[in-house]
């Protein structure tokens, strides 16, 4: 039992931070219709200015309180910076152009931004500071819990709830749920559709960059090439749930996570990543419209 | 002019804070070391200013200068022009490994194996239009059905060439049938989950393929029985890679103009005006991954016999993005661009050592470029280039906008 409650757990907190992650894919997808290949880059760029931000704020002698809140104010800062521009490069120009034109663009980006780190940092893993500090009173429940869990859910759970206020509630959250609807129709009405965008893109990626700095004191090292698994696997986890969908979203990352969590505990931990891409390709052949997603009819 | 260089200040003062923390600062947080690189900001700055400044200036000027780079250049129309340039190039192609060192033959034959592999995903992303990013998985197959017949049972190189291609053609149909509905990024995914599902298993089933150590000693092609010596084996193996790159542009030009190849082109167009019109979506569809895969599998057999040696980090998902960029650097559709692009980006880098260390970069700032400056790449596809639809020109018009 005790076995099945860590598994669950550490499921949990993996479908946290992908949810984090694959909010940003399906946001975008819902609005411009098109996946963000360096959406999982963004994530990565956001772990290594924390990591960055983090190593000299200790070294000036900050408390790791101030650090932790620094790091991940400047991840986020900078990965919605990224976000922001790559959408100016290379999707913007693209915006009328055949499909596969954006997508193409997407995986170039996504290459660009990995060499880029590679080429500016380094190609090793480099550990990360454990910014998350241990709670004395988690202690007798360590097994099953650990503190950078708790922290994980916590925030996960706080951040979901400002982002429904925000698309439910606010006026730019309205232009957002219009764009999505109908693109056209938005900018007839007077909705200003390249600011919602370029919303959009610094929203999804402020969310990856807060997943990115959790996981990475998570885990404990990163490299620049943790962007890509991450990406394919949160992007799953967006079409599991119904891509297009904020709620669907959250559903498909974490049954995603308890499903690896799962298959790794109880069959065998050398297929890890095998799981999650057979899941995306099952999803694909028998319901590609996800849990919560609506089907669209193709029309000429 | 002054807006101008204002612009181009206010774009580098923005990337200048873009880059800061990952272009400047570089941390050691183990020994808790800190290297301020202040002057990479400063070239950064420099760089960004001027390429938008010169950016602008030829956006603006967008008509004039396109006329120095038009989609087919006028004396290539030439046919004489044109017979003598390849009897040329034809020439020198067999001569090369004559007067070369066994250095440059294999660089040289690394780089056709390439044009061949961006020919055969050309057949699936330039023809038919479906997105494979998952391309390498086929080029796996083929250089493990060499190597493990070859261990297992002893077979030689030229029973296994065809065996590898229709191995390869076989998954690809698989991986081809499941995949019939999706749309176009959805396509493009689910082929990266099935590449990178080859690799794990091929990395974690030790029994069936040596996990990650691989598999040595796999003998080189034979000729007639003949023992060759490494040289001659590397030169023998060029000239099997250019023949093969021969019979791929000859299959991959007739199958253009075949009655397939004229549906992959209508299902890349319109796939509901495609099928109204009678074509068969899914025997287009399969045949087309089937097609691109065989020729992969074929190149796979080829470079297990070049290195004698396969294990599974070869075919990572960085190869299937060298391929694609290959292919869309030479313009999707086009044969000769396809061949052109395979040169520059594998012999380039080659030669260019200092330059080597930049290529992925590279290559993902190219494709992007590319899709953005000229999706038709360097040599335009000339099937599209004949019938300018007045429609068509009218909506890119709007698009520009």
């Amino acid at each position: 039992m005790e076995y099945f409650l860590e598994l669950f757990f550490s499921g949990l907190t993996r479908g946290s931070i992908y949810a984090l992650i694959a909010l940003g894919y399906t946001m975008v997808y819902g609005i411009i219709g098109l996946i963000n290949f360096a959406h999982g880059e963004i994530y990565m760029i956001g772990a290594f200015t924390a990591l960055i931000c983090a190593t000299v704020l200790t070294i000036w002698g900050l408390p790791p309180l101030a650090v932790l809140g620094l790091s991940a104010f400047a991840a986020i800062i900078w990965s919605a910076a990224y976000g922001l521009t790559v959408e100016r490069i290379a999707y913007r120009p693209l915006r009328h152009a055949p499909r596969l034109s954006p997508l193409i663009s997407a995986i170039g980006m996504s290459i660009f931004l990995q060499n880029y780190v590679l080429l500016a940092q380094t190609a090793d893993f480099v550990s990360f500071p454990a910014l998350i500090p241990d709670f004395a009173w988690l202690e007798p429940y360590r097994s099953i819990i650990g503190s950078s869990d708790l922290v994980i859910l916590l925030t996960t759970a706080v951040v979901m709830l400002l982002l429904t206020i925000l698309i439910k509630g606010t006026k730019i959250g309205r232009a957002m749920r219009a764009t999505a609807q109908d693109r056209e129709m938005a900018l007839l009405l007077g909705i200003d559709v390249n600011l919602v965008i370029s919303v959009t893109f610094v929203i999804g990626s402020a969310l990856a960059a807060i997943g990115g700095v959790l996981i990475a004191s998570h885990i404990g090292q990163i490299n620049f090439a943790i962007g890509f698994l991450a990406g394919i696997k949160a992007f799953t986890a967006a079409v599991l749930g119904g891509i297009g969908s904020v709620p669907g979203a959250v559903l498909g990352s974490l049954l995603l996570g308890w499903t690896e969590s799962f298959a790794t505990g109880y069959i065998s931990s050398d297929y890890e990543d095998v799981f999650a891409f057979a899941l995306l390709v099952l999803i694909l052949i028998f319901r590609p419209s996800g849990i919560l997603g609506r089907h669209h009819n193709q029309k000429v | 002019m002054w807006a101008e260089l204002k612009k181009g200040a206010a774009v580098a003062v923005w990337f200048m804070f873009l880059t800061l923390p990952i272009m400047v600062v570089k941390v050691n947080p183990i020994e808790q070391t800190v290297v301020w690189r202040w002057a990479n900001l400063v070239w950064l700055g420099a760089a960004v200013f001027v390429l938008t400044v010169v950016g602008r200036y030829c956006s603006r000027h967008r008509t004039e200068l396109s006329a120095f780079w038009p989609d087919a250049h006028p004396l290539l129309a030439h046919p004489q022009l044109k017979r003598f340039l390849l009897i040329v190039l034809a020439l020198l192609a067999t001569l090369f490994p004559l007067f070369f060192s066994s250095y440059q033959i294999n660089i040289m034959t690394t780089a056709l194996m390439y044009a061949v592999l961006g020919l055969g995903l050309n057949i699936v992303v330039g023809l038919a239009g479906l997105l494979d990013l998952g391309y390498v998985a086929f080029y796996a197959v083929g250089a493990y059905s060499y190597a493990l017949l070859n261990y297992h049972f002893g077979l030689g190189f030229w029973a296994a060439l065809p065996i590898g291609g229709l191995l390869a053609a076989i998954f690809g149909v698989l991986l081809g049938f499941p995949v019939l509905r999706l749309r176009g990024d959805y396509l493009a995914i689910v082929t990266l989950g099935f590449g990178e599902i080859i690799r794990l298993i091929l990395e974690n089933w030790n029994d069936f393929s040596f996990g990650p150590s691989g598999i040595a000693g796999i003998p080189r092609p034979g000729l007639f029985g003949l023992t060759l010596s490494v040289d001659d084996a590397i030169m023998y193996i060029y000239y099997l890679v250019l023949l093969l790159g021969l019979i791929t542009i000859f299959v991959v030009n007739r199958l253009r103009d075949s009655r397939i190849g004229r549906a992959w082109i209508a299902l890349r167009e319109d796939e509901i005006a495609c099928q109204a019109m009678g074509i068969d979506k899914t025997k287009t569809k399969l045949t087309a991954f089937a097609l691109g895969a065989s020729w992969a599998g074929m190149v796979g057999v080829l470079f297990a016999a070049k290195t004698t040696f396969v294990n599974p980090a070869s075919f990572t998902f960085l190869e299937s993005a060298i391929i694609l960029s290959i292919v869309v650097l030479g313009g999707m559709g086009s044969t000769v661009g396809v061949v052109i692009g395979a040169l520059v980006f594998i012999l380039l880098p080659e030669y260019l050592r200092a330059f080597a260390d930049y290529r992925m970069l590279l290559f993902g700032a190219i494709m992007v470029g590319v899709m953005v400056f000229r999706p038709q790449g360097i040599i335009g596809n000339p099937r599209r280039r004949s019938y300018p639809l007045p429609m068509a020109a009218a909506d890119q018009e709007v698009g520009h906008e």
